[in-house]
């Protein structure tokens, strides 16, 4: 990749050393991050969000770890449990602390540790701060689903609701609450019709409703009366309601939010306040691969340029080097540590891939990608890519048969009725595409999120939530673990909850989990 | 760009997290904590606490797919000699995830089986005994041997320099001069160019004269009272009063007694151990200082140390006497009673020589229980100086213990009895049915 074409505008201008040695200031940062963004907006065309850099210690980037890399966050005790999990697996030297972080929000953070020298902090500016952050403020998916220039004032408002939620409640209500909504998170998305735009303002306004209608109709008599009370409205128009409480819904929370009859406001808004973090989050394992990727090769590229500018010296690049071969290494399926890919090494083959496509193209690229083989620029191929595709498409798209062969993949076909393992694809003319069909399977969002909906609701009897998990046999929930969450779902539905598993070909009715109202 | 150093905010967002863990995982900590002590592991009680805890208490549950028939592809890295059509044995059952790619982790159920906290010394120790406490904690003493603490009290009107409390002194000093009618330095300055000026004049005016001789006048009286009225006096220094706070600090020496004869077995010993680690533990908690002696005996007493006291054998007859004789004397030359809290804890497997006991017992009732705050007696159950249910030292003991509320004797079979007599010792419902 030495001879890509730069694209479009005039190369960087060169300069003196940056600086020599292992130690920081923030005026080399500061250089640095000068020198990288000349690179980035003018070769690179990089467009990004503003960039706030934040150099924190050890310690508090296991705080950040903690909450996702968000700087605020409420009180919860699995909060508490990441942490300790963190901190053992980092004392005890299972883990080393990652040298950034950065969060999807605008102005996009990036956290630094002290630790680092300056080498790595400039590698980490490359990385995180115009790689990630070309990547959220330009992919599809990031646009579609999120909005990060709210996200910090929605996380303080959550923070600040959910305490004052604690002090008028008390904190057992509130992590009843809490506990339940976690469990369900991952059914908190809407997965096909995106997500609305948060709105700050109007966030504190309906909670400041909320509080105000919940004082204004507070009667002190009501709450002599037994509970079971007004359970007789159900009648005749069962069907009719059915279809105003919009069901099928897949998203659990949401519909908890709107329908659960039992929610008394402020839990209502404390599900609501589960459910915008989760969507938030939802893009994010998607195109983690990509964005991996993306950023690791934005900052081979520009370290590699500074390099040749001579803005940093050989012992500096030798480091920018050796860090990333440590990253970006993909260790063989019998290597122990687990057979997974390393989005990073991915992520980075498959991207360095298309600039060597781009720039000179084999006879079998020519004939794989007849669109992009050979086109000049490799760049602007590598933008469009960064923003149209997420991690299953960029796979099916982009993995050429080279990608396959360096990684020398091979599939496994696991017959669980058979006795044996059978390698029914490897890198060779015939398995090219199996492979590439089978790993783009992995990362399709509908093999990794379980997909149930509500479908019905008891409305002329007991009440009991109705719930179905379309599957195929061989691939249920894990019992256990269904049950438990069920029992949260019931005690925020207040009443008995059935889910079926049913197969999605045959439609028969493989398993059956019900809880009933706590 | 904007660099922001967040490295002086302050630390530890998560402890209130962490506080909520452990508070949740309550019951099943203080578990592993009391299995971590009765695994015989106290003596890692001072360092690092680990625990581990079962993983259920904190299991986030979430709706979850697992495989586990069918047909499911999977995609792997770094093949070597592998050609289509080969077959692989198939990785034995419960070797994990092992070859079986992304995303199965799930597959063995729960995740991670346990949970590992690393608490500290003092979270450690309040869950260990959480509902425990020693009976007849009102001090014996409290002495003032520990170094005394210098704690503000006030203010006073001398002291050393460095106690200045500078605010009230000028303040003090300012409310003087107003109250006086100190004039300002400024006034007189004033004055002073006035008459400089009036002096100037030539020719003078008689009203000229006149306002100079009346400003020279003025002039005299300012400079009087600025001379008379000191910017500071004596009388509004005011000093920081320290006075030294004995810092009330207890001293408890524990006397672990032990029989060591041929009658008791390392079964034995390693029971008794159990219980002098416990106690020491829990004394070392409730006073600053806690001294031990060891005193073993056979047929003879002597003073070890601690090593020697569990590890090295002994053999022979027992008599009980000559090792209480002998921490009675240590007791008396070493440990004033009137200085020290006395502990002491016996361990025996209830063998003694016949003509020992009677002495036994009158050493412990005349000598040695008005001189101690407590005395714990296990007897290790399973030897063979059992008649009619009971030793003979146990019988002997046994009455004692009814008139003496401060005497208290257990019978151990086994190691998981520790604990439990333990708490039943020292028992607060003990406690307060003795108050």
């Amino acid at each position: 990749m030495d001879q890509i074409v730069s694209g479009g505008g005039s190369p960087a201008r060169s300069g003196g050393l940056l600086y020599s040695g292992n130690d920081w200031n923030f005026q080399i940062i500061r250089d640095c991050y000068d020198a990288i963004e000349e690179i980035a907006t003018r070769e690179l065309g990089l467009e990004i969000y503003t960039n706030r850099v934040e150099i924190i210690t050890s310690e508090q980037m296991l705080d950040v770890y903690t909450a996702h890399g968000m700087p605020v966050g409420y009180k919860h005790w699995s909060f508490g449990k990441r942490f300790i999990g963190h901190e053992n697996a980092y004392r005890r030297g299972l883990m080393g602390l990652a040298y950034e972080v950065v969060i999807n929000s605008d102005p996009c953070i990036s956290y630094l540790m002290e630790e680092n020298s300056a080498t790595m902090q400039a590698l980490v500016i490359a990385h995180a701060a115009f790689g990630h952050n070309h990547f959220f403020r330009n992919n599809r998916l990031f646009r579609e689903w999120t909005d990060p220039s709210d996200i910090l004032d929605y996380l303080e408002f959550a923070r600040g609701y959910i305490a004052r939620c604690e002090e008028r409640h008390g904190l057992r209500a509130v992590e009843r609450v809490l506990d339940a909504a976690h469990a369900l998170q991952n059914q908190g998305v809407n997965r096909h019709s995106g997500a609305r735009k948060l709105d700050l303002k109007a966030e504190q306004q309906r909670a400041k409703e909320r509080r105000a209608y919940e004082d204004s109709v507070f009667n002190d008599l009501w709450r002599t009366l037994p509970t079971e009370a007004g359970d007789a409205a159900g009648t005749a128009e069962g069907a009719h309601a059915r279809r105003l409480l919009g069901l099928p819904e897949e998203n659990l929370l949401y519909f908890l939010e709107k329908n659960a009859p039992r929610l008394a406001p402020w839990e209502r808004e404390i599900i609501r306040i589960v459910r915008m973090i989760a969507q938030y989050f939802y893009p994010q394992p998607q195109v983690k691969m990509m964005n991996e990727g993306c950023a690791t090769w934005v900052h081979v590229y520009i370290m590699r340029r500074l390099h040749e500018l001579g803005r940093i010296d050989d012992a500096a690049y030798l480091e920018v080097i050796h860090s990333t071969s440590n990253v970006i290494s993909q260790p063989g399926f019998d290597a122990g540590g687990g057979a997974s890919f390393n989005p990073y090494a991915l992520g980075y083959a498959m991207m360095t891939d298309i600039v060597r496509i781009c720039t000179e193209p084999t006879a079998e690229d020519r004939e794989w990608f007849p669109d992009i083989a050979g086109n000049g620029d490799a760049i602007g191929t590598l933008r469009h890519a960064w923003a149209e595709y997420r991690d299953e498409s960029f796979i099916q798209q982009f993995l050429s048969p080279k990608v396959i062969r360096d990684f020398r993949m091979f599939r496994l076909s696991d017959d669980t009725a058979q006795p044996y393992l059978l390698v029914d694809a490897i890198h060779d003319e015939a398995g090219y595409r199996d492979i590439r069909r089978s790993l783009a399977r992995v990362y399709d969002p509908g093999t990794f999120y379980t997909e149930i909906e509500i479908v019905d609701v008891d409305l002329l009897g007991d009440r009991t939530l109705k719930l179905e998990h379309r599957t195929r046999a061989g691939q249920l929930l894990q019992a256990g673990d269904a049950r438990q969450t069920l029992d949260y779902l019931a005690s925020l539905w207040g009443y008995g909850v059935v889910l079926q598993e049913v197969d999605a070909q045959t439609g028969s009715v493989l398993a059956t989990h019900s809880a009933g109202p706590s | 760009m904007d660099i922001i150093d967040r490295r002086p905010n302050p630390h530890g967002k998560n402890l209130e997290n962490r506080r909520r863990v452990l508070q949740r995982a309550r019951s099943a900590v203080q578990t592993a904590v009391r299995d971590a002590v009765a695994r015989g592991r106290i003596r890692e009680v001072g360092q690092g606490n680990a625990v581990s805890v079962p993983s259920d208490s904190l299991h986030e549950p979430s709706l979850h797919r697992v495989f586990s028939e069918g047909v499911r592809e999977i995609v792997l890295t770094g093949n070597r000699e592998f050609s289509r059509g080969d077959r692989l044995q198939r990785p034995p059952a419960g070797a994990g995830g092992q070859g079986s790619g992304a995303g199965q982790a799930g597959e063995s159920g729960g995740g991670e089986d346990s949970f590992r906290f690393v608490l500290s010394r003092d979270e450690f120790l309040d869950l260990f005994f959480d509902d425990l406490e020693l009976p007849d904690l009102l001090k014996r003493e409290i002495s003032t041997t520990e170094n005394g603490v210098p704690a503000r009290s006030g203010l006073s009107n001398e002291g050393a320099p460095s106690h200045l409390d500078l605010g009230r002194t000028m303040r003090r000093s300012i409310a003087r001069r107003l109250g006086l009618g100190r004039p300002k330095p400024a006034e007189l300055q004033e004055v002073e160019e006035r008459i400089a000026e009036l002096e100037a004049l030539r020719p003078a005016s008689a009203e000229d004269l006149e306002e100079l001789e009346g400003l020279r006048e003025r002039r005299g009286t300012l400079r009087q009272r600025l001379a008379r009225i000191p910017w500071v006096d004596p009388v509004d220094l005011r000093f920081r009063r320290y006075t030294i706070m004995p810092q009330p600090a207890t001293r408890a020496v524990m006397f672990c007694i032990m029989d060591v004869s041929g009658s008791m077995t390392e079964r034995m010993k390693d029971l008794a151990k159990q219980f002098f680690l416990l106690l020491h533990v829990f004394l070392e908690r409730r006073y600053k200082k806690v001294e031990i002696v060891f005193i073993r005996h056979a047929e003879s007493a002597e003073e070890v140390d601690e090593d020697a006291f569990f590890h090295d054998p002994r053999t022979g007859g027992t008599i009980v006497s000559s090792a209480l004789e002998l921490m009675h004397t240590i007791q008396r030359e070493r440990f004033p009673s009137a200085n020290w809290n006395i502990y002491v804890a016996q361990a025996s497997d209830g063998d003694n020589a016949s003509s020992d006991t009677a002495r036994t017992a009158s050493l412990l009732r005349d000598d040695i229980l008005p001189a101690v705050q407590y005395y714990a007696y296990i007897e290790i159950t399973g030897s063979g100086a059992v008649i009619r249910g009971e030793t003979d030292l146990w019988r002997s003991y046994r009455a004692i213990a009814d008139e003496n509320d401060h005497l208290a004797i257990r019978q151990v079979g086994d190691r998981k009895e520790i604990f439990p007599v333990f708490r039943d010792l020292f028992s607060r419902q003990h406690h307060s049915a003795e108050a």
